[in-house]
């Protein structure tokens, strides 16, 4: 290993640092170089953090976290594609292959547009390739469902990276999430293809599709599957919402299991909870996030439980820990919210974000028939009000302490 | 041409854009940039307009009290808005109702206003008028730009002319305001970049 390493620095190095011939494609080989082995430089001054985290570490452990969810979301694709479509013999194994290949096409085409254009900026403008990539490749084909066109999921990419980062200067200085602005872009530039009840569960078309995974027994022309939120936005106002979705096959049971349909990665609760644990034992997500945004949907979600239920639709009446396991709301409390570029910096100011966060949703979710899902729109309203949070909270902080110190002077 | 009055005229185009290097007009950019025929005929209005109003004001400024000026200059725009509004209610109806109230509103356009405070009252009315033509035809220029990008991402056309195949699956988010927002935000960018203008 250490002839290698010597004969990296003395022979390869040189070419890409200052002055050397492809000093213009740095930023590849740095990102290959720290990839591969850890860098040996240390801090010249202080502070010091004795930690062994570093950002490429960090960002890998929130791609980890991911995993149960991806896993999980391949299998539900090929699975409720089996159930659907008719497949006969089906087995847990040929769903997951199934699964597979709808699924990790869309993971693919996400991780190579999303990292050309990175790779492009990191050259141009001549800084290191950075990993926060990794993380926003992966959940962003998460928070689509499986049957998104390839095509769709390259658009929605680049415009995440460009618009979502690129443009403010990269990662550190996103205003929003990334992987959520290029879900809003295909929300509403391609709304027929991302919402409604015909995407959720891909349908056999091709020839290719009875091949060793299983036989299609009887060819379904567009698989109608609506989604939870949809269904209890659809309940008729006097009706029970929990009714309308036992009727149409949801239970609390499934919801958190996650054998529903869904966006890929958020359908599963325990998936995500598994993911959850992982980012609060390694410390790498805010709790305070978490927690705060579970408590914005629990008080909101009872505020509208307490309603009339005459003047007011079933899904107001829905008992708020419904709202918990439906959509997409705890997988974006627990990865796109704790993003730690885009939400608030101050302790404070995360309880006030995380609050608004779970709190909005659950008003997009009942009061605004227009949108079935509130989770996208309330993290993205607050990745732009958390600026605005922070300052309030150190402007009154400020405040506090003079005051202390002006009562400190004339005692 | 003299230079000057060249300058005067082309300045607006790049230069000193007034949408995007001002970033003035900027609702009316939005509003009716949807299709390229509406983005053809606003600026038209708009050209007539501050071309006008630019000449108008620029004879009287010698004879308009600074402390009324704003009341005289509303006198002069809003009667030109109304005569071009009546105008193209008369011969071009159906983009008139596609305009709808942006018309009107020409007569609150910051271009238009600002043109006749910040040029025609203190220059000769020949330079007042290159300077509305030119501010007009600027923001003309913008406008179409975005529209043409916009018509094409979300109908697949051009002025009407079907670009795209058949089976293009337009894009929603151009059609909507949010959409031109961001259009007209990266045009800006590339527009200062090859301008190398800096905000101070």
């Amino acid at each position: 290993m250490k002839f290698l390493f010597d004969f990296m620095d003395k022979n390869i190095a040189p070419l890409f640092e200052k002055g050397g011939k492809l000093e213009r494609l740095y930023p590849l080989f740095e990102a290959g170089d720290t990839f591969t082995r850890t860098p040996a430089e240390v801090t010249p001054s202080s502070p010091h953090v004795r930690d062994s985290i570093d950002q490429k570490r960090l960002m890998v452990f929130v791609v980890y976290a991911l995993l149960p969810c991806l896993f999980f979301g391949m299998w539900n694709a090929g699975h409720l594609f089996n159930i659907n479509n008719n497949v006969e013999n089906a087995t847990s194994l040929t769903d997951m292959l199934r699964g597979a290949t709808m699924v990790l096409p869309i993971v693919m085409v996400s991780y190579m547009v999303g990292g050309v254009w990175d790779l492009l900026f990191a050259l141009v403008r001549r800084h290191e390739i950075n990993e926060g990539f990794l993380v926003t490749g992966m959940l962003f084909p998460l928070v689509l469902p499986p049957t998104l066109p390839l095509w769709q999921v390259a658009i929605g990419i680049s415009f995440g990276i460009i618009i979502g980062k690129e443009i403010f200067g990269g990662v550190g200085y996103n205003i929003l999430n990334p992987a959520l602005t290029g879900r809003a872009f295909l929300f509403f530039a391609y709304p027929a293809q991302i919402s409604g009840d015909k995407v959720w569960i891909g349908s056999a078309k091709t020839p290719l599709d009875n091949n060793f995974l299983g036989t299609v027994a009887e060819n379904v022309d567009g698989v109608t599957a609506a989604t939870p939120l949809a269904v209890a936005a659809a309940a008729e106002q006097g009706s029970s919402a929990i009714a309308a979705l036992g009727e149409a096959g949801f239970t609390l049971w499934n919801m958190t299991v996650g054998t529903i349909s869904g966006c890929i990665g958020s359908t599963s609760v325990i998936a995500i909870l598994i993911g959850m644990v992982f980012l609060l034992i390694t410390g790498i997500a805010s709790w305070r996030v978490m927690l705060s945004g579970i408590i914005g949907v629990v008080a909101i979600g009872a505020l509208f439980n307490a309603l009339p239920a005459e003047t007011f639709s079933a899904f107001s009446q829905l008992p708020f820990y419904y709202h918990l396991v439906m959509g997409g709301f705890l997988f974006g409390i627990v990865f796109m919210a704790t993003d730690p570029v885009s939400c608030a910096a101050t302790n404070t100011g995360k309880w006030i974000y995380g609050f608004l966060i779970g709190g909005l949703t659950v008003v997009i979710r009942v009061a605004n028939p227009a949108y079935p899902e509130g989770a996208m729109l309330a993290i993205l309203f607050m990745n732009v009000m958390a600026p605005l949070v922070d300052h309030f909270v150190v402007q009154s902080h400020i405040k506090k302490r003079t005051a202390y110190a002006r009562a400190l002077n004339h005692a | 041409m003299a230079s000057a009055a060249k300058k005067l005229l082309m300045d607006p185009f790049s230069d000193n854009n007034p949408i995007t290097i001002q970033v003035l007009g900027i609702c009316s950019a939005l509003a009716v940039t949807v299709k390229v025929d509406t983005a053809i005929v606003m600026p038209l209005a708009l050209t007539a307009v501050v071309t006008l109003s630019n000449f108008v004001i620029s004879l009287l400024r010698n004879v308009i009290p600074s402390g009324i000026r704003m009341i005289v200059e509303m006198a002069v725009i809003a009667t030109l808005v109304i005569i071009a509004d009546q105008l193209l209610q008369a011969f071009l109806f159906d983009i008139s109702k596609q305009l709808s109230v942006f018309v009107g509103l020409i007569i609150t356009n910051c271009i238009v206003m600002g043109r006749a405070e910040a040029f025609a009252l203190q220059n000769p009315p020949k330079d007042s008028l290159l300077d509305g033509l030119g501010n007009g035809l600027g923001y003309g220029i913008v406008l179409i730009a975005v529209a043409s990008i916009r018509e094409v991402l979300g109908f697949g056309s051009w002025l009407g002319f079907k670009l795209m195949p058949e089976n293009y699956m337009g894009n929603g988010l151009a059609l909507l305001a949010p959409g031109a927002f961001i259009i007209l935000g990266l045009l800006i960018w590339a527009q200062r970049t090859v301008t190398k203008y800096v905000e101070d």
